[in-house]
């Protein structure tokens, strides 16, 4: 190696070292998005360095389907009839949505626990792009799973039999779900003192995701745990895509039910309103 | 590079508090440009917290601090051009390589896709990481690691560059590399602040040196002057048995330094003190023990180290936090 020690590369160095030059051409607004993308692209590039990192992300998803469709699928039981594995993957499509939600934390916990959001901080970058950066590739990615795991329902037999518009209007809620998650992440990203302890998140987001009607309907729980499961955010939009793509199980007794498609776009909209500020006051305390 | 004259980094009274602690109790800096800065003290004096708050990561609640003739508090914006910092740990992204890291903070510093990617290419160069700039950081070595962080740090050659304690943790040769890489920044007109716990550290690379002990600077002088203030190298005996230490301690006054008696430790059975010329004293000290019989468990010359400037400036050990 010939360059192996920094002895003797005094006489290069002033080249080496030389000024860059700052690209000063623009405005202030093609910063802002171009530090912005530059976060995204960061995160994108972990997954072209490893691409079964997305997998790996869909392992839980694509083994709850193989379970429950098919092993535990068949005693399964779908209120008003239909077929269990058509109405577990809209419940399948939002549950991953709901678990991106520990990747945000987690990327969030690692990049302040290394330094890396240290670093950031102390560079003339644009500090709004550290946050929303982080968002975006989130949502990226999280079209990238859908995509990955419509494709996979597909091919086990599950069809949207909703017309074009509530088919993506329904994809659409999914999103929602997870951009509103996004800000969740962030804050308790922030929150949690380092990556162990994000992984503790998972006894929160487990239960969330289960005492939903994401694999079984509310009404067919005990009496005590119907409404909670009902009123699950996650419930909302499970339910609301089950109406669109037109799937078994949708509607249900309660008011909440019936208006899943109005609740899966009221509850994401309060979830933002709640913790964008609080994950943007959190990162402004970082300078306590 | 910069026509603003001054000082490089210049602070007044810096406070910052932590719950019941001062974490920066008044602390004062002022270092004049193209020289390097020692900031000396034990673990929880204040390093971070000032190299944190220099560097606009840190609000502080009192006092004034200028760096690269920019106010901290008003102009965070315009400090962070002109600054490199490499914090006490590596901060890098362990899922990209070394180039990628490189090539993303050089668009986070807005060079630009095509000038970051030369930028990168240089300082893996510089660094002698060009080979392993395509491996993940994960793979890296932690001297690998120090050395990619401290590139990271120079990508807009700051006017002044703050490393916290850059080398806890290296092998000799990687630090080696370090204070290099160091002298070098430093003759082309870089301003650097460094914090250490090593005092051999502060003498071989700062012009000057502050010792900070509980968030304030008990003292600011070259390092020439730190180890002149505790006596220079010491000469110290370990005996085998307890009861020889006070004839050993007769044999050390013989050699010690003008009006700096020689201390003994009972319990460590240990004699010491400063000594002028070191292996004058040495040899001497060790034949009269062999010619009186002595049996000796060790004997040798100590650098000074930060406890004794400690234990000099301030008449207490330093705490461990
Ligand atoms: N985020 C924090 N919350 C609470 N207390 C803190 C925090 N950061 C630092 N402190 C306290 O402030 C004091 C100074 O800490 P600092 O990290 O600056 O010391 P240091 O000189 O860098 O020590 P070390 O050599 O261990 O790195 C310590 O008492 C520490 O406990
Ligand atoms: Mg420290």
């Amino acid at each position: 190696m010939a360059t192996g020690t920094i002895t003797g590369t005094a006489a290069r160095s002033s080249v080496d070292l030389g000024v860059p030059q700052v690209d000063r051409s623009h405005e202030r607004l093609y910063w802002v998005l171009a530090d912005c993308w530059n976060v995204v692209r960061r995160d994108l590039l972990h997954y072209r360095r490893l691409p079964v990192l997305i997998l790996w992300r869909l392992g839980f998803p694509m083994v709850s389907v193989l379970l429950y469709g098919f092993v535990f699928g068949s005693a399964m039981r779908v209120p008003g009839g239909g077929d269990y594995r058509e109405f577990l993957m809209p419940g399948m499509f939002a549950s991953t949505m709901a678990f991106g939600f520990m990747n945000t934390a987690t990327a969030v916990v690692t990049d302040t626990a290394r330094g890396v959001t240290d670093r950031f901080r102390s560079m003339p970058m644009s500090s709004s792009a550290v946050c929303s950066g982080r968002g975006l590739a989130d949502l990226t990615v999280a079209v990238a799973e859908l995509a990955i795991l419509a494709l996979t329902a597909l091919a086990i037999g599950w069809r949207s039999d909703g017309g074009l518009v509530d088919t993506v209007a329904a994809f659409g809620l999914l999103l929602l779900l997870r951009f509103s998650l996004i800000w969740v992440g962030v804050w308790c990203g922030l929150v949690v003192p380092n990556e162990e302890a994000a992984g503790g998140l998972y006894a929160v987001v487990f239960p969330l995701t289960m005492i939903s009607s994401v694999f079984v309907a509310p009404s067919l729980m005990p009496a005590w745990l119907a409404p909670v499961a009902a009123w699950n955010p996650v419930s909302s939009t499970v339910q609301a895509t089950r109406e669109l793509f037109g799937n078994p199980g949708a509607g249900g007794g309660t008011w909440v039910e019936q208006h899943a498609v109005l609740m899966a776009v009221v509850w994401p909209l309060v979830i933002t309103a709640v913790f964008l500020p609080l994950a943007v006051r959190r990162f402004q305390r970082l300078s306590r | 590079m910069n026509d603003r004259g001054g000082p490089a980094v210049c602070a007044e009274g810096l406070r910052k508090r932590y719950g019941g602690t001062n974490a920066l109790d008044g602390l004062d800096l002022h270092i004049p440009r193209g020289t390097v800065h020692g900031l000396l003290g034990p673990n929880g004096a204040g390093k971070t917290t000032a190299v944190r708050a220099l560097a606009t990561l840190l609000r502080f609640e009192g006092g004034r601090a200028l760096v690269a003739g920019l106010d901290v508090a008003r102009d965070p914006h315009g400090v962070r051009r002109r600054i490199g910092l490499a914090g006490q740990y590596a901060a890098l992204d362990e899922g990209l390589t070394g180039r990628q890291n490189l090539e993303l903070f050089g668009r986070l510093f807005r060079l630009g896709g095509r000038r970051a990617r030369l930028r990168a290419a240089e300082l893996l160069e510089h660094f002698g990481l060009a080979d392993a700039g395509g491996k993940g950081v994960a793979e890296y070595s932690g001297g690998m690691r120090r050395r990619l962080d401290l590139a990271a740090s120079l990508i807009l050659a700051p006017d002044v560059l703050f490393l916290d304690e850059p080398t806890t943790g290296l092998d000799p040769r990687a630090r080696g590399e370090v204070w290099d890489t160091v002298r070098t920044l430093v003759s082309e007109g870089t301003t650097v602040l460094l914090t250490t716990q090593y005092l051999d550290e502060a003498d071989r690379l700062a012009t000057r040196v502050t010792v900070i002990d509980r968030g304030r600077a008990i003292a600011d002088d070259t390092p020439e002057g730190l180890k002149n203030r505790v006596g220079g190298d010491r000469i110290e005996v370990v005996v085998a048995e307890a009861e020889d230490l006070g004839r050993v301690a007769g044999i050390v006054a013989r050699v010690a330094g003008p009006g700096a008696g020689p201390e003994t430790d009972e319990e460590g059975r240990r004699v010491h003190a400063p000594v002028s010329d070191r292996v004058t004293a040495l040899t001497e000290v060790a034949r009269t023990l062999r010619d009186e019989r002595i049996r000796v468990e060790d004997i040798g010359l100590r650098r000074p180290s930060l406890d004794d400037v400690f234990l000099r400036l301030t008449g207490h050990r330093a705490e461990v936090a």
